[in-house]
């Protein structure tokens, strides 16, 4: 879908002054950033009443997950627990206050750890991005010679290619994980089974999530690429004597990475949330295993805070991936 | 034109004839999801022994000619279990799949078509949630709803329903801009009767396909919950509590934590190539 917007909106580039140029720039950077705005505050909004709705008591959930037990408790209970949360308040009150708190950097207090989300979140981030952005690398380091390989060589390599890629992108992250551990840690013994967040313990993860991935990447890449390796340029290139390998990595390459830029935006937030299984799959500490956790015992300040979170991780990439663009490519303002 | 120039691929026209004679991919993928749909619907048939009956003789043994998928730490014959939990499995996927479908639907339909004063709110709306991965917006319902079969259907339903809402809001806007919805308002016909007659059928056709790419997906996120020990509870079959329960015992009892995935991977497989085929046949639909 994004190869076939990103290819169609690419209106032929208007002659106009730098000046006005500029400034149209200027004018669309800000109405991105205004809309990512208004996305983070919708999905704080979103995350905030979904987990509002909660049935059951919420103070009687806080009392029974902090002792683990399953009781009935007396009103004085609860309203001591309400108070201490502010849940004695209307709820439009506690948003407000919620939100107020998220711009002083405040995310509330996890009831199950007895520490404030924002502390815990602090902690465990860094291994879970590092997770993420090392497995969109690997990602691209499987997806670019793979595609430079196969794509636009014919119908059987291409086949092969694409066979290829729809099976990776078919396969469930856990799965991958599991067989990568059966067979490099378990099996070989080259990694240990329970990895930890060093060098060692990072190499499967990193492969677990980035094989899927790099499937995705090479759909949206060899779709680019079959169709720029027939634009006139390619002839043209061709005709000034440029060899095969030349005119495909140095020409064509380049018109083809443009979706699976676009779609690395969305690879972020997605490996983000499949560090999940995959810090699941190996032990691992992060994120994921906090919010796994935190959704069974239905700590949900902490849920919310990561949940947004990641989802901020999220809008400010694809952010990112937007603004690049404006800059590298001024052919594709405005309408997208 | 330039194509032969190059001389790359083959012409859209000669693509269009090797389609219509069934590659091997779709058959095999046919074969194999009938297989699944069967073990869901008369899991007795293929598989009679019981997937709870105890066999403590033979705990955690490999597959064999007795047990062909080998057994779990209390002898229960694994082939069995992944046979009888089939139905759990496929019927979570298809609730979720039916779920986001009616969501993404409304929605879809509403932002392309409704008024404007309906439509750029449903838009912004879209626009936020999508800015949450699948996982994650399932997990959000989850935590609201506490582990179980039903919560997963909802769960994964609106954690995939907002790509749905995206894809259908594309397809819809293709059908309203069409020629033939045009000339159908150049006749004269009420808007209503365009809906229904053009712009409904024409963008909904594409979405057999969307449901056999659906299933599949949903089958792997929902078992992909089950794993985490947020989805259905150990006693039942299904696939990820499979997983989840060989985990421990993964360093002694690969077939355990393989063979339960290779299930999940044939079903997400199968039904999404079933589900490309249709879709590169039914024609316009949007990718």
């Amino acid at each position: 879908m994004t190869a076939t917007t990103v290819a169609s909106t690419r209106a032929a580039p208007t002659p106009g002054a730098d000046r006005s140029r500029a400034r149209a720039r200027g004018l669309l950077l800000l109405r991105r950033l205004g809309s990512a705005v208004f996305v983070l505050w919708g999905t704080i909004t979103v995350t905030f009443i979904v987990l509002s709705v909660l049935p059951g008591n919420r103070a009687t959930i806080v009392l029974n997950v902090q002792s683990g037990q399953t009781t009935v408790r007396t009103a004085a209970e609860i309203a001591a627990v309400d108070r201490q949360y502010g849940w004695d308040k209307p709820v439009v009150v506690q948003y407000f206050d919620y939100l107020l708190g998220l711009l002083h950097g405040d995310l509330g207090v996890s009831w199950q750890l007895k520490r404030t989300v924002g502390s815990i979140i602090a902690e465990q981030f860094g291994p879970t991005i590092t997770l993420a952005i090392a497995s969109l690398l690997v990602a691209w380091i499987l997806t670019i010679p793979w595609t430079l390989w196969t794509a636009g060589r014919g119908r059987i390599r291409g086949s092969i290619g694409s066979a290829v890629e729809t099976i990776a992108a078919g396969l469930p992250q856990y799965w991958v994980g599991i067989m990568l551990l059966l067979v490099f840690a378990v099996n070989l013994g080259w990694f240990p089974v329970l990895g930890g967040t060093g060098f060692a313990g990072t190499v499967l993860p990193v492969f677990t999530l980035a094989i899927p991935l790099a499937g995705f990447l090479g759909q949206a890449t060899r779709t680019e690429f079959d169709r720029a390796v027939r634009q006139p340029f390619v002839l043209s290139a061709r005709t000034r004597g440029m060899t095969e390998s030349g005119v495909r990595s140095r020409h064509v390459l380049r018109h083809a990475l443009i979706p699976g830029i676009t779609l690395s935006g969305w690879a972020v937030g997605s490996s983000l949330s499949g560090a999940v299984l995959v810090e699941s799959v190996y032990g691992r500490p992060g994120l994921g295993t906090v919010l796994v956790s935190a959704v069974s015992n239905k700590d949900l300040d902490l849920v919310m805070g990561i949940v947004i979170l990641i989802s901020f991780v999220y809008v400010v990439v694809n952010l990112l991936v937007d603004v690049i663009y404006t800059i590298v490519d001024p052919r594709l303002g405005g309408t997208r | 034109m330039s194509a032969s120039a190059i001389g790359t691929r083959p012409t859209p026209l000669r693509r269009r004839r090797t389609r219509a004679a069934l590659p091997v991919s779709v058959i095999v993928a046919g074969i194999v999801a009938l297989f699944f749909v069967v073990a869901a619907v008369f899991p007795q048939a293929l598989a009679p022994r019981s997937p709870l009956s105890i066999d403590l003789l033979n705990t955690l043994s490999g597959p064999s000619a007795s047990h062909w998928l080998g057994t779990d730490d209390a002898g229960r014959d694994l082939y069995s279990r992944i046979v009888w939990g089939t139905r759990t499995s496929l019927l979570i996927g298809l609730g979720a799949m039916a779920v986001s479908l009616v969501i993404g639907i409304v929605l879809g339909f509403a932002s392309a078509l409704a008024p404007n004063w309906i439509a750029q709110p449903v838009n912004r709306f879209l626009e936020v949630l999508l800015a949450f991965p699948v996982l994650l917006l399932s997990l959000l319902f989850v935590a609201l709803l506490g582990p179980s079969a039903p919560s997963l259907i909802i769960a994964v339903g609106i954690g995939s329903a907002p790509g749905y809402a995206r894809l259908i809001r594309a397809q819809a806007l293709g059908v309203r801009e069409s020629g033939y919805v045009e000339a159908a308002r150049a006749l004269g016909h009420t808007s209503r009767t365009i809906f229904a007659q053009h712009v409904f059928p024409n963008a909904f056709r594409p979405l057999v396909a969307l449901v056999a790419l659906g299933i599949g997906q949903s089958v792997v996120w929902a078992s992909g919950l089950s794993f985490l020990g947020l989805g259905v509870a150990p006693p039942s079959s299904e696939w990820g509590v499979l997983l989840n329960a060989g985990k421990s015992q993964i360093t002694t009892a690969w077939w355990l934590e393989v063979l339960p995935g290779v299930a999940i991977v044939l079903v997400a497989l199968s039904f999404t190539q079933l589900g490309r085929y249709f879709q590169d046949r039914s024609e316009g639909i949007t990718r």
